[in-house]
């Protein structure tokens, strides 16, 4: 027997929450974008990466200053961190929570694969040429280490209780869901502030290059010709609460599940075990069956193993009667801040009544038997599921609700 | 809403630090029977991997199955069955600077293997495939207080799902020129296999709280160096209560103002 929880958790109340991507900044840019089909994929261009990809970038993220008193975090991950801090009231709310529950009683868990590792990447071409040292205004601790965003949030909000990040790659903004929702039911705090932040570097855009997982044209998730990824990035938070009586209409996190493949580094499971073990992990922490589930933002990526492997588990449990797309076509995959960023689109498809399509998928590949969405259209899910897996097989479904 | 205490039985204790091979030496040192040698860390090959996979293995890969299988095997526990949280402060410091290396070249056609060794979680990566482990297995980091956050989220996992659950907390360096940025002398770490229930292998029960107290130092000094240079060795004040058999309270880093405060129940 498989050691997984078998415990229902007690629902929590997503109070606020943002997203930014290369489809815009925030929740009307979003919606807009995926109600419409819009794509946020360029030819790549970013720094002097030259490869022939497509990517998300996220506009302006450069122009973000951030606080005098903050500057040793001043790195492109902490300039997209702030920015999604700061968008749609998100930080407001974060303020009016601490004054609720005090700065003690509100933890942070915030997901990323590689932080701030750009700003790293750069000091290395300022090496002094005598001694090979870095230069005195590179910060490691503030900007490249994998805490940093988190640290520099708990900093922005003089926040004093408990922090961590989780970097499992690109299960890691789903994974903060169910950490923050275990300290949540134990009481150990009040409120979480959990989320995503990746932003593009030369390590994400040369490795995937170097598994030959990119595309040269915008990625196609679930098409017969998809032939990999395009690289993006994005910001996204949550602000969890416990809540008794959640208003009609107000989105509510029901279940999480995590496993690992125990097959791969960089390939996943072939059959979809792992992924298929986290969607029944989250069905059975939610207390719910296939049948309540209406529709699923696919971790879809684009690659040929990923959406056969996921095709597969998602088809043996469901069938294909549930309306499923990947919404990577439109954002790009946004890596250790794409948990988030699909969770906040499955709340955003709840509370507005429309099931977002796959910009850039053409000809579904007929091997693998899913009711997959090309186009958006309206409809009024009640619960969705949203899957993040990750390098090293780690895989994390969330299903997430709205109050009636 | 009352809190639910964190709280868990310890079945089994791994640990690795420089002249501190595994935990019954460093047990002896820090009961104070023998004394702390000054010596670098040394890496078991690691018997569970395939002789090519062993030969490969990097230091986190070998650091991380040494901590994990000896606090296993304390226990008397099937490792493909257990749930694990990774917390450290860092990831494989010589792979990351390898890839900065290269990328700060004109050729960057870096290594696929380096790629998927990069990500913070490679160590847990080897670990699943190397224990056929596929209960859920966390990936943290909180810096200098990694092996709090470790600790909160493993005691969450014990109280809430009921299952036994490896914490391994692990550290390594950095080679120059990253090293004069985070200076991490060597590899260490502790593995903690964590139980809901008390059993015949318990080896005492700890509860941790929020504190603001500052963090018990060592009296050897040969050890607080140690606590202080390696961030998951911030569990030494806990483990030479546990090698003594004392209980009462010890206070740990984590992040300030907020540090740990854990009662030791004796067995």
């Amino acid at each position: 027997m498989l050691p997984v929880s078998d415990l229902t958790v007690n629902p929590l109340l997503l109070s606020a929450y943002t997203v930014t991507t290369s489809l815009g900044r925030g929740l009307e840019a979003t919606r807009e974008a995926l109600r419409n089909g819009r794509s946020g994929l360029v030819p790549c261009a970013f720094e002097t990466v030259q490869l022939a990809t497509w990517i998300g970038e996220v506009a302006a993220v450069d122009d973000e200053k951030l606080p005098a008193a903050l500057a040793d975090y001043d790195c492109r991950n902490n300039r997209l961190t702030q920015m999604g801090l700061e968008t749609d009231g998100f930080a407001d709310r974060v303020r009016e929570a601490i004054a609720r529950y005090g700065k003690t009683r509100v933890g942070i868990f915030l997901g990323t694969s590689t932080a701030g590792i750009l700003q790293t990447e750069l000091a290395y071409r300022r090496r002094d040429p005598e001694t090979g040292a870095l230069p005195d205004d590179f910060h490691y601790r503030t900007t490249h280490n994998s805490f940093s965003l988190a640290e520099f949030t708990r900093e922005y909000f003089g926040l004093e209780g408990m922090a961590m990040a989780i970097s499992t790659a690109c299960s890691s903004s789903a994974k903060v869901f169910a950490a923050a929702a275990r300290q949540l039911e134990l009481g150990t705090i009040d409120a979480a502030i959990v989320g995503g932040v990746d932003t593009l570097c030369l390590t994400t855009l040369y490795g995937f290059a170097s598994l030959q997982l990119t595309s040269a044209q915008p990625c196609r998730p679930y098409d017969a010709a998809r032939n990999g990824i395009s690289v993006g990035e994005g910001a996204a938070f949550a602000l969890l609460e416990r809540c008794d009586q959640p208003a009609a209409g107000s989105v509510l996190l029901l279940g999480t599940g995590e496993s690992s493949d125990a097959y791969h580094m960089s390939s996943p499971h072939p059959e979809g075990l792992g992924a298929k073990m986290a969607m029944e992990a989250a069905l059975r922490s939610a207390g719910l069956t296939t049948n309540d589930i209406d529709y699923i933002n696919l971790h879809g990526t684009s690659t040929p193993a990923n959406d056969a492997a996921e095709g597969k588990a998602v088809s043996t449990l469901f069938g294909n009667t549930v309306p499923c797309s990947s919404t990577k076509g439109a954002t790009g995959h946004t890596l250790g801040a794409a948990g988030a960023v699909e969770a906040i689109i499955c709340a955003l498809a709840l509370t507005d009544g429309f099931l977002p399509g796959s910009p850039g998928t053409e000809h579904l590949d007929p091997a693998i038997p899913v009711d997959y969405l090309l186009q958006s259209r309206t409809g009024q899910p009640h619960r969705a599921l949203t899957n993040s897996f990750g390098f090293g097989g780690s895989n994390c479904s969330l299903i997430l609700g709205v109050a009636k | 809403m009352s809190a639910k205490p964190l709280t868990a039985w310890i079945e089994g204790i791994g640990f690795l630090a420089p002249g501190l091979p595994d935990w019954p030496t460093a047990r002896a040192v820090l009961r104070g029977e023998t004394a702390l040698t000054e010596a670098p860390s040394i890496l078991p090959a690691p018997s569970i991997l395939p002789p090519a996979e062993r030969r490969r293995a990097s230091r986190v890969v070998k650091l991380t199955l040494a901590l994990g299988l000896e606090a296993a095997a304390h226990a008397g526990a099937d490792v493909a069955t257990l749930a694990t949280v990774f917390s450290a402060s860092g990831a494989d410091g010589h792979n990351c600077h390898a890839l900065c290396e290269q990328l700060a070249t004109d050729d960057r056609q870096i290594s696929p293997t380096r790629f998927h060794n990069s990500v913070h979680n490679a160590a847990a990566g080897y670990w699943g495939i190397a224990t056929g482990a596929m209960a859920p297995c966390q990936v943290l980091c909180a810096y200098d207080g990694s092996f709090g956050a470790g600790l909160i989220d493993a005691l969450g996992q014990v109280v809430l799902d009921r299952q036994p659950t490896l914490l391994i907390a692990y550290d390594s360096e950095y080679p120059e020129p990253l090293f004069a940025k985070r200076p991490v002398p060597d590899v260490a770490g502790v593995a903690l296999l964590l139980t809901p229930e008390r059993s015949q292998r318990s080896l005492a029960s700890i509860t941790v709280t929020p504190s603001t107290e500052p963090a018990d130092a060592l009296a050897d000094t040969g050890l607080e160096a140690l606590r202080v240079a390696i961030p998951a060795l911030r569990v030494l004040p806990l483990l030479q209560k546990l090698a003594r058999q004392e209980a009462g309270n010890v206070y740990l880093d984590y992040l300030p103002p907020m540090q740990l405060k854990i009662e030791i129940g004796s067995c």
